[in-house]
């Protein structure tokens, strides 16, 4: 059985886990949820319902980075568009709050009966068809190069520190007392998790954007399995804990304005095919010395803060005006970057033939 | 001499969308495709062999060279 049925198994079920053992309701992991929660923790953004320091994410980085150094796998590489792939990832992470989840948080709330997370599905793979076209096109944010080593080591190290910052409480930090932000399992329940599920990703080379891309792109659906695994998993967990409930209205850190579930999910599929892997992917890349791609958690995180801040983000009471506008705009965006970032790389035009299917 | 194709530093999906440009370009033959990651090493790797396509993979430095032929 190939590993990432394995570890798919394995997210789905800590996923599950993690709700019983005090995550928000179908948020055992969310990647776009608990990067909000930290840029909140750091006070970048002051939603006061949603500020946590999720030691998940923590987890995600140090177990990928541990495991990659172990494994000989760590390069530090960077230097491939990081100011484009900043506001990328502010974009991706802007669509990800107006739907409210990630692409695994999609995942998590389908396999709990949230048929909202179909819909964004649906937004999702358009999303992702969209991306593609671009890329057939020629799009590509250029080659990385080889940095100093030391650049590497800075975001594992501030991971740590956050988990510093959790011990310790000091009073710079925030911490919700209510709301999804004070909902959160044990800290080293959930730092167990992240590492596990970290150590496990990057082996894998898990990633929620590339399963939808390659099964349309190149018909392979290896990465597509490990999908798939997380939400039978996940779905067979919530039916045994009860935390299965079929439906679109009143669900959990959800709502259900169907069209902007699809294009807050279009934007960020789209966003996430431009780079080169979804949230959770750039975080494991992330720990194993991709700079490119820690700029990409940078922009998440400055996403986020935006989002709050501007009022972009969804709530169970639905899609803010704010919120809307800035999909349409991230939408010009993503299209004027995939249009005009095509770099001669072969020293001849990028276009690719039409047998690459979709 | 082997067309080279250089993927290194590219993000992916774009190592495996030029090899598999390669592969239907050249049609039977051989080809070489350098990669600098082993991610994108097993993914240009998979895409060969699902389309039937042999490969042979030599470690230079810390880059990676898949000889591809069919």
């Amino acid at each position: 059985m190939p590993l990432i049925i394995i570890v798919g198994a394995i997210v789905g079920a800590l996923s599950v886990l993690l709700v019983l053992a005090g995550n928000p309701a179908n948020m055992g992991v969310c990647v776009a949820c608990f990067l909000r929660d930290i840029a909140g923790g750091l006070g970048f953004h002051r939603a006061g319902v949603v500020q946590y320091l999720r030691p998940e994410i923590a987890g995600f980085v140090l177990g990928a980075f541990g495991i990659a150094v172990s494994k000989k796998e760590f390069k530090v590489t960077g230097g491939s568009s990081p100011v484009i792939r900043f506001v990328l990832g502010m974009f991706v992470m802007i669509g990800a709050l107006v739907f409210l989840g990630c692409p695994l948080r999609m995942v998590l709330r389908l396999a709990a009966g949230d048929l909202n997370a179909l819909v964004g599905l649906v937004g999702f793979a358009a999303g992702i068809l969209v991306g593609i076209q671009f890329l057939k096109r020629g799009f590509s944010l250029g080659r990385s190069h080889a940095q100093e080593k030391v650049n590497g080591y800075i975001l594992p190290i501030m991971a740590a520190v956050l988990l510093l910052f959790l011990a310790i409480r000091p009073a710079f930090i925030f911490f919700s007392q209510s709301g999804p932000g004070a909902a959160a399992a044990p800290v080293l329940v959930a730092l167990a998790a992240g590492l596990i599920v970290g150590v496990l990703a990057q082996r894998s080379r898990l990633c929620m954007v590339g399963g939808i891309r390659d099964a349309m792109l190149i018909k392979d659906y290896y990465l597509l399995s490990g999908f798939v695994s997380i939400f039978v998993v996940a779905l067979i967990g919530n039916l045994i804990f009860g935390q299965f409930n079929l439906g679109f209205e009143g669900q959990p850190i959800a709502h259900n304005d169907g069209l902007w579930n699809f294009l807050g999910m279009l934007l960020a599929g789209w966003g996430s095919v431009l780079l080169g892997g979804c949230p959770l992917r750039q975080l494991i890349l992330s720990g194993e010395g991709n700079l490119d791609s820690v700029i990409t958690v940078f922009g998440l995180l400055a996403g986020a803060a935006v989002a709050h801040n501007f009022g972009l983000a969804s709530s169970a009471a639905g899609v803010t005006a704010n919120g809307k506008v800035a999909v349409l705009i991230g939408f010009v965006v993503m299209a004027a970057v995939g249009a005009l970032s095509r770099p001669v790389i072969l020293g001849k035009s990028q276009r690719v033939e039409k047998s690459v299917t979709a | 001499m082997s067309k080279l194709i250089d993927a290194r530093g590219l993000s992916c999906p774009e190592p495996v969308l030029l090899t598999k440009q390669a592969m239907n370009e050249i049609g039977q033959g051989s080809f070489e495709v350098m990669v600098d990651n082993q991610t994108a090493c097993f993914n240009v790797s998979r895409v060969c062999k699902n389309n039937g396509w042999q490969t042979e993979i030599t470690v230079e430095g810390t880059d990676f060279r898949i000889a591809v032929s069919k």
